[in-house]
């Protein structure tokens, strides 16, 4: 039996309900009017507002847009609603991923948008420092409905980190974020996105992403604090001989539910895929999904779950699914799920760690994933992340 | 240094050792013979405090204070080291870390003594992770160097270590025992070995045969690896008779 129940439609609509729509809420029109506090969790979500080695930034508060500029000329950065007058509709990009009808999320986005970001990169434009993006919910019990898309053109490389959280004293929100990614053939997207939400928050994703001939998508999932429940399952579709990499580090604090993971259709010969996910749980639940789908022969694909359960009430369900349509395919997976094992901690007390110095460097050794451009400040927040955890045991 | 008075030891509900009485001075190396599963590697699993291995009776004394009962990592601060036959693989955890941890908190010496043995292209992989046998026994060679207790356990140095590497595996456990220095030791080890190979390059002082966990012969560790080379363990067996 699954840990977190299946949302009904009336589940959807009734929790739909229990917010304001982000229209409704006041949004700021400049980013100076962000306190101090603020400043320092958006800081901790990998958005650094001084700008410092970041090519452009877009900010959106509740439904209003603070900022939108890019310095790179090769990288074109509007807000999707701009977007979409701009380009007749982005006919041929919007909903052209995830079907608008998939659930009431997503209806909800296409009936009332607030807004959200269209980003491409130019053909063949390699972008060396990161774009950032935030999406910040600032008003309590405000539903947020975001539409992105993402275009990396033929040939150009182009990195986004995407933090989104909610005003520190905010403790309830809504966040719906629909995103579609394509990478053109031989494009590189880096994407990073750092989770830093409220402890009643609701979050629920929908991402779809397409990677043509030769391109390479990896995207980077972070979620260290608290969260009331996210709930997630982006699915990449990978053409001849694309790269399609998902690394998540999850943790998850009592009253967390975190549904995530990925699913790749390996539809083009020569395509390769690989799910790593390292969850924790103290107290919270995670469930952590990876499907693999290898339909044509010659692709290569791995999949990785591993969860560490660190207090008597975490609950960790790892749900690793290989399918393959033919034969000459090369997938597989492993999975393990529990506590420390005693024999590690005892090998590192006798080098001279007490019990707890041992469990944390167990658990910092676990969520050393290796991901590529993570900003340091985040680095740091994974460490103080380890420490939390220690606490929680 | 270390004083082991009637030691009874159980494993799993299992009587393993039965009244160990050991002496080790300052300076001194010890060797323990003994057939696989008479007890030796319970021996060296409870002098550091393991869990599973269950004192029932008997006392334990390192540097004049009762360590019977002391946790892991007070008894590797006083002073005891130990290397493992099989340690378990740290994911994420460097070698670099790890020698770090040893040598609290000195780690750019310890990452030196990885480069004066020719592993430090090991610093930056996982502890254990895919080592060899003989990878295994260096990496636990270079903790317990980093560590620099004063009495090093060492089971089966020698064990999965090609020829070549043996003489590196001897010089770093002569470093850890100063057996270079011939005045004023003050380093002591208890070494279990079956092959005796570590005996041509690690002088020991004395040697005790382990018969279903008890000690039946001690004296000259040389002497007594030849008796059981010339007429088996089942010698022993008999001239404790």
């Amino acid at each position: 039996m699954s840990a977190i129940k299946d949302n009904s439609p009336s589940d959807e609509k009734e929790l739909l309900e229990q917010f304001i729509p982000a229209s409704q809420a006041e949004a700021i029109q400049d980013l100076e009017e962000l306190d101090k506090e603020e400043l320092k969790r958006l800081k901790e979500t990998g958005v650094d507002l001084s700008a410092k080695d970041r090519i452009g930034t877009y900010f959106q508060t509740n439904c209003g847009v603070a900022e939108c500029s890019c310095d790179f000329q090769g990288v074109e950065m509007l807000p999707i609603t701009e977007a979409l007058k701009k380009y007749d509709g982005l006919k041929e990009y919007y909903w052209k991923l995830i079907p608008r009808e998939k659930d009431a999320f997503t209806k909800e986005a296409a009936d009332d948008l607030d807004n959200g970001y269209f980003i491409r990169a130019l053909p063949g434009e390699k972008v060396v420092y990161p774009l950032q993006t935030c999406l910040y919910i600032r008003t309590d019990k405000v539903r947020q409905r975001v539409h992105n898309i993402v275009v990396a053109e033929e040939g150009s490389e182009l990195h986004i980190i995407t933090g989104c959280a909610t005003h520190p004293k905010l403790t309830s929100g809504l966040h719906i974020g629909v995103s579609e990614f394509y990478i053109k053939k031989g494009a590189k997207l880096i994407f990073t996105m750092i989770h830093n939400w409220g402890e009643e928050v609701v979050v629920r994703p929908r991402s779809a992403i397409l990677v043509e001939e030769g391109g390479t998508y990896l995207s980077n999932y972070v979620s260290l604090k608290g969260v009331k429940s996210v709930q997630t399952f982006p699915t990449a579709t990978l053409k001849e001989g694309a790269l399609a990499r998902f690394n998540s580090v999850i943790v998850a604090p009592k009253g967390s539910e975190i549904d995530t993971g990925a699913r790749v259709i390996l539809e083009g010969r020569g395509s390769r895929s690989e799910i790593i996910s390292r969850t924790i749980s103290y107290g919270g639940k995670v469930i952590a999904r990876g499907h693999l789908v290898g339909k044509v022969p010659e692709i290569k694909a791995h999949l990785e779950c591993q969860g560490l359960i660190l207090s008597d009430e975490g609950i960790i369900h790892a749900i690793p699914e290989l399918e393959a349509h033919v034969a000459d395919v090369d997938m597989s997976h492993e999975a393990a799920v529990g506590k420390i094992a005693r024999e590690e901690i005892e090998y590192l007390m006798a080098r001279g760690l007490d019990e707890e110095e041992a469990t944390s460097t167990i658990v910092r050794g676990f969520l050393n994933v290796k991901i590529e451009g993570l900003p340091k400040e985040l680095e740091e927040e994974l460490e103080a992340a380890v420490r939390e955890c220690q606490k929680g045991i | 240094m270390l004083i082991i008075e009637d030691l009874w030891v159980d494993v799993q509900g299992q009587e393993v050792l039965k009244g160990i009485n050991m002496e080790i001075g300052q300076g001194e190396t010890h060797c323990l013979f003994g057939k696989n599963g008479s007890g030796k590697t319970t021996l060296l699993m409870t002098l550091m405090g393991f869990s599973g291995y269950k004192v029932k009776h008997g006392k334990i004394t390192f540097k004049g204070q009762d360590i019977t009962f002391m946790p892991i990592h007070e008894r590797a601060r006083l002073g005891i080291g130990i290397s493992f036959q099989r340690p378990p693989t740290l994911r994420g955890v460097k070698l670099r870390d790890m020698l770090a941890i040893c040598s609290r908190g000195n780690a750019d010496a310890a990452a030196q003594l990885a480069v004066s043995y020719g592993f430090d292209h090991f610093l930056d992989r996982e502890v254990n992770l895919g080592f060899s046998g003989g990878e295994i026994k260096k990496s636990e060679l270079l903790q317990l160097l980093a560590q620099n207790p004063d009495l090093t356990l060492l089971d089966e140095p020698e064990s999965g270590v090609d020829i070549e590497n043996l003489n590196v595996i001897g010089d770093m456990i002569r470093k850890l025992l100063e057996k270079d220095k011939h005045k004023g030791r003050t380093k002591s080890g208890l070494i279990i070995t079956h092959t005796g190979f570590i005996l041509n390059y690690v002088a020991a002082d004395k040697g005790h045969v382990m018969l279903n966990g008890k000690l039946c012969c001690q004296g000259n560790p040389v002497e007594i690896f030849e008796g059981i080379q010339k007429y088996g363990y089942e010698e022993c067996a008999r001239c404790q008779l």
